[in-house]
């Protein structure tokens, strides 16, 4: 008796299920999660000093057992600071997200549900504005509205929502397009309980793991704008304001930069981990 | 591995052993340790064809795969003895397989459309399979590209070496694909389901074409669900079901007089014009509760048509600006208590016509009319209220229900308001539905998509009860199901037909089907009704040659010597 093993060339007729137990990446990230949630809820119980504490004695420090982020130019213990920012960064991030998303559902639905000549100039505006670079829709907006955190959560959200938007109006489509919409038409049903009933949950469903995802590229942009001076102002320690005020010094203390933005790096990769396991959890899969 | 077992091509030195050309011994496979064959052993003469047939999940499949080393991933396969033209392929690896793949055993798969490369032209896709095995110098390869076309009964050669799979028919891509089978000129073929994808007389070409390989001496291994291809083909069959060999034999005894109750039963199970009146199915009918939904005054009790069309015409517009008539000048009437059935190839007509009779395409000309008044042409809201006069049942139930309902949400959904005003009330209708279709009550909890095919069929019948419907559109209804399942569902409609007084229009390729089914046949083709007359009409010499051609692809089962049935 021989036995052959054969190599996954054949066609996925008999793919083995997908395993259910938990990997360790969606361990992982839930554990970063829970780090990132207490830090933005309760900063002092993961650095428990002032993070706006000036030690003239000790600036500059590379990271060391004291300061494990290192110090800034004033001394300023950079642990502390990034632990304490991660709430004003989250804030922005989610709040940003949260208006892309509005946005996003309300221009989809002019856009697929609205009477014939709304939903086409509807579709316009969405693609004119997808072809706007999202950085400079939202630079648009903060040179109008006056740089400040609650300017940087709408010029965020304006500036990603066009991409959100195309996608939630195809989700929208494929939904009206859908067998089963086509069932409960042949059942007589009326269009507007259709469309509560079937429509938007089948399209709006995917939303909640795309939240997820759309926080972590909110985080990013939100910081790329206080970077370039025109998010958070300097004493706060927004992650992106940390990174501006960094920069100075990149070349005698690189840590400044480098520890905030792989903070940023962490925030993103986690909520969009987080938005696909979210995703492939609530998505009715094969 | 043992690579080094093969080092030469075969040439015409190479005189074939005696012996059969497939022998198979105790095969067992398993994927993760769940051994879905269990030790079947089999074996194929040069120049015959060995048919295993048997349902999805008899491991019929896994089997034929296992030959040409493609048993998928994961796979332990395991034998006493594994030889195919003369090779013991046994512990083959990757590259030992790759050589003999289409070199001795050649490997056609069920749908060509998706075997295909969709961007490489189907003449390049041969070449590749002569320079593969060094089969024909570089500067001989086209002709003998053109050749196999040629042989694999592809008019226009050069033309059709040129095109891509999407610009050609199923049919032909089909032919490509087994002339791409065949470039190293194997001595085994394994055919899995060759003609499954494929319309009944496109399906009678390809039939003809492995009849033609068998004459020339080739050995084909074919595995197929359907029993009139395996008549038309077989000289020895194997039916298994469970991973396990019910019955074996030559093929006129298995499928003439087959011993086994399994084989009878599945052999019982394939409907066509002898089988009307019949049950298909060994299991007993569904006690049929009184239905206590509201009755129109009784339907077409004074012999008038409950829906009825007339000079239908449909246009569809098409990419270059010009129009395809999908549906030109079809009319029919169809009563209480009756069968209509419409049968055609893809691309006939005949689902355009479905959807014009529920009113969910709008005709370009022509009237549809349901209880006599006026039914296509109006405003939906105007058609909303009679909506549940006429339901349907569609090929593909899953998509038709929504994704995140339980099959009670579904069921519930569809019991009209108005006639059930209590929650009580729905939920008693909507256990009575599913007492109706034969269905465990257990099922309302669960997902349509964790249902097996019959099931969610039997969920689609009960959804288009739910309203008391005096018409249903079966689109294709029972096509994709196993032919023991499509028996019991087919006696399902039987029996709620004649409880409930239903009028079906049965919309069907397969002509088995429709003819055990209908009282009235329409035969669609290009749109247009061809043919039209009661089912055994249509075997009494049909004039249209396309009906012809239908009736005789159905014919090749029938002619067997009759099999007794059981009437239960």
């Amino acid at each position: 008796m021989t036995t052959t093993t054969t190599r996954p060339e054949a066609p996925a007729a008999a793919r083995p299920a997908r395993a259910a137990r938990p990997r360790p990446g969606v361990l992982f990230t839930g554990l970063a999660a829970v780090v990132l949630g207490v830090a933005a809820a309760a900063p002092w119980l993961l650095a428990p000093a002032d993070p706006d504490a000036i030690d003239l004695a000790a600036t500059l420090q590379p990271p060391s057992p004291t300061h494990w982020f290192g110090t800034d130019e004033i001394g300023r213990d950079l642990y502390t600071r990034v632990v304490h920012g991660a709430g004003q960064s989250l804030t922005i991030g989610v709040g940003a997200a949260a208006v892309a998303l509005l946005l996003a559902v309300l221009l989809a639905l002019a856009a697929t549900l609205a009477p014939g000549p709304v939903a086409t100039a509807t579709d316009r505006v969405i693609d004119v504005l997808f072809a706007f670079p999202t950085l400079l829709l939202a630079l648009l907006l903060v040179s109008v509205l006056g740089p400040a955190p609650q300017t940087l959560v709408v010029a965020v959200g304006v500036g990603v929502a066009p991409g959100y938007a195309r996608m939630v109006r195809a989700q929208l489509l494929g939904a009206r397009r859908s067998p089963y919409v086509e069932a409960a038409t042949a059942l007589g049903h009326r269009r507007t309980r259709i469309v509560a009933r079937h429509v938007l949950p089948n399209a709006l469903r995917p939303l909640v793991a795309v939240f997820a995802l759309s926080v972590g590229q909110c985080v990013v942009w939100a910081s790329s704008l206080s970077f370039l001076g025109l998010g958070v102002a300097p004493p706060a320690s927004e992650w992106g304001a940390l990174l501006e005020a960094g920069r100075a010094y990149v070349t005698v203390a690189g840590w400044l930069v480098v520890l905030p933005g792989l903070a940023i790096v962490a925030l993103a990769v986690t909520a969009t981990a987080l938005g696909r396991a979210l995703q492939s959890h609530l998505e009715p899969g094969e | 591995m043992s690579s080094a077992t093969v080092t030469t091509h075969p040439t015409a030195a190479d005189a074939p052993v005696a012996g059969p050309a497939v022998v198979v011994e105790n095969l067992r496979v398993a994927f993760a340790g769940r051994e879905v064959v269990h030790g079947i052993s089999f074996a194929a003469e040069r120049g015959s064809c060995l048919a295993i047939v048997g349902e999805s999940g008899s491991g019929k499949s896994v089997s034929a795969r296992s030959l040409v080393g493609l048993a998928g991933p994961g796979a332990e396969v395991r034998a006493d003895t594994l030889a195919v033209g003369g090779l013991d392929v046994r512990g083959f690896g990757e590259r030992s397989w790759r050589r003999v793949r289409g070199d001795r055993i050649g490997f056609v798969l069920q749908d060509a459309l998706v075997s295909l490369d969709p961007v490489r032209p189907v003449g390049r896709e041969i070449a590749e399979a002569l320079r593969v095995h060094g089969v024909v110098p570089r500067s001989g390869r086209r002709e003998k590209v053109l050749e196999l076309l040629r042989d694999a009964a592809v008019p226009e050669p050069e033309l059709r070496a040129a095109q891509r799979p999407g610009e050609l028919s199923g049919g032909l891509c089909q032919r490509a694909l087994i002339a791409s089978a065949l470039a190293a000129d194997p001595d085994v073929i394994v055919a899995d389901e060759p003609t499954t994808a494929l319309d009944v007389t496109v399906q009678a070409q390809v039939l003809e074409l492995l009849a033609d390989l068998k004459r020339a001496g080739r050995t084909i291994v074919l595995i197929s669900h359907d029993l009139s291809v395996v008549a038309h083909l077989a000289d020895h069959v194997l039916v298994m079901a469970g991973g396990r060999v019910v019955e074996e034999g030559p093929a006129g005894q298995v499928l003439g007089a087959p011993r086994e109750p399994y084989t009878r039963a599945l052999l019982q199970a394939v409907p066509g014009a002898g089988t009307r009146g019949q049950r298909l199915s060994p299991a007993p009918q569904v006690p049929l509760p009184p239905s206590p939904g509201r009755r129109r005054s009784a339907p077409g009790a004074d012999g008038s048509p409950v829906l009825a069309a007339h000079g239908l015409v449909k246009d569809f517009p098409l990419p270059d600006g010009g129009r395809l008539r999908a549906v030109d000048d079809v009319g029919f009437s169809l009563r209480a208590g009756s069968t209509l059935g419409v049968v055609g190839e893809s691309g006939s007509g005949k689902s355009t016509t479905a959807r014009l009779a529920l009113a969910l395409e709008s005709a370009d000309r022509g009237s549809v009319e349901l209880h006599g008044a006026a039914w296509s042409g109006l405003a939906e809201k105007h058609r909303r209220g009679r909506r549940g006069a006429i339901s349907v049942v569609s090929q593909d139930p899953l998509s038709s229900f929504d994704p995140r309902w339980s099959v009670e949400q579904v069921l519930l959904d569809a019991v009209p308001g108005a006639d059930h005003p209590t929650a009580a009330a729905r939920r008693a209708r909507v256990a009575d539905l599913v007492a109706r279709v034969g269905l465990d009550p257990a099922v309302l909890g669960r997902r349509p998509l964790t249902l097996s095919g019959g099931q969610r069929q039997r969920v689609a019948i009960a959804r288009a009860l739910a309203p008391d419907p005096d018409v249903v559109v079966l689109d294709e209804a029972v096509s994709a199901l196993d032919v023991s399942v499509q028996a019991q569902i087919l006696d399902l409609l039987v029996d709620l037909q004649q409880a409930f007084g239903l009028a079906y229009l049965f919309i069907s390729h397969d002509l088995g089907v429709i003819s055990h089914l209908s009282d009235h046949v329409l035969v669609m083709k290009d749109g247009r009704v061809v043919e039209e007359g009661h089912p055994e009409q249509l075997f009494t010499p049909p004039a249209d040659p396309y009906t012809r051609r239908l009736v005789a692809s159905l014919r090749r089962l029938e002619t067997r010597p009759a099999l007794e049935r059981t009437t239960p």
